[in-house]
């Protein structure tokens, strides 16, 4: 669990999840463009590669190889965790 | 100085020569013997008299893991230009070519990227500033 919370402290982590959350399934290098055209993160493929590292441990992204390619998911499975430990009852139910 | 020449590492030329040609749609230039290979090299139909593609063989030993590795990691080789993004996807799309990334805005450019199917991913991108 404080692997998500820590996962989820980085701006550009979460700049991350935001692209994947526009369009699943993508290369390293459509998520390096994006976060430099988009949200002007101006960081090396290295570093962005370390951020996906961190995001996979906590459950965050999946990965997929597809032939000679890799694609990175979005799982929002761990988040689940989170909204249970502090939900409210709805006033409705 | 002038950028006349620019050229992608294919593993086979014949190969490369239909996909280049009859699928995105480019005119052979040259075609000259050279040993066990050819220089070959291709233009747009839009451009005749400018710069050429040199459809190389992979003959270097890095060649090939360097291709690996770009592809790995979705990072395309080249670039070319398109006037419309979205019906170049739908048109490559319908004769068979494979992308790794869809048409996506991205600032001033919408970018997408296929398989070349020759080891090599291409990007096209269309300008929407000009």
């Amino acid at each position: 669990m404080s692997d998500v919370f820590h996962a989820l402290a980085a701006p550009a982590r979460r700049a991350i999840l935001d692209e994947l959350h526009e369009r699943d399934g993508q290369t390293l290098y459509e998520l390096c463009t994006r976060l430099t055209m988009k949200h002007d993160l101006e960081m090396s493929r290295q570093a962005i590669s370390q951020h996906l590292d961190v995001l996979e441990a906590a459950g965050l992204i999946t990965t997929r190889r597809d032939g000679r390619y890799k694609f990175h998911y979005l799982d929002t499975g761990p988040l689940r965790a989170i909204v249970e430990r502090w939900r409210v009852p709805d006033p409705e139910e | 100085m002038r950028i006349i020449l620019t050229s992608v590492y294919v593993d086979d030329q014949e190969k490369a020569l239909a996909f280049y040609t009859d699928v995105l749609g480019f005119v052979k230039k040259e075609d000259v013997p050279m040993g066990e290979h050819r220089w070959l090299t291709l233009v747009s139909p839009h451009d005749p008299d400018g710069t050429r593609l040199l459809l190389e063989p992979e003959g270097h030993p890095a060649a090939r893991p360097f291709k690996e590795a770009l592809a790995g990691d979705g990072v395309p080789f080249t670039m070319f230009g398109v006037e419309d993004a979205q019906a170049e996807y739908q048109r490559l799309k319908g004769l068979g070519v494979e992308f790794t990334q869809p048409p996506v805005e991205m600032g001033p450019v919408i970018m997408a990227v296929f398989d070349d199917t020759c080891g090599n991913l291409i990007q096209i991108a269309e300008r929407t500033d000009l």
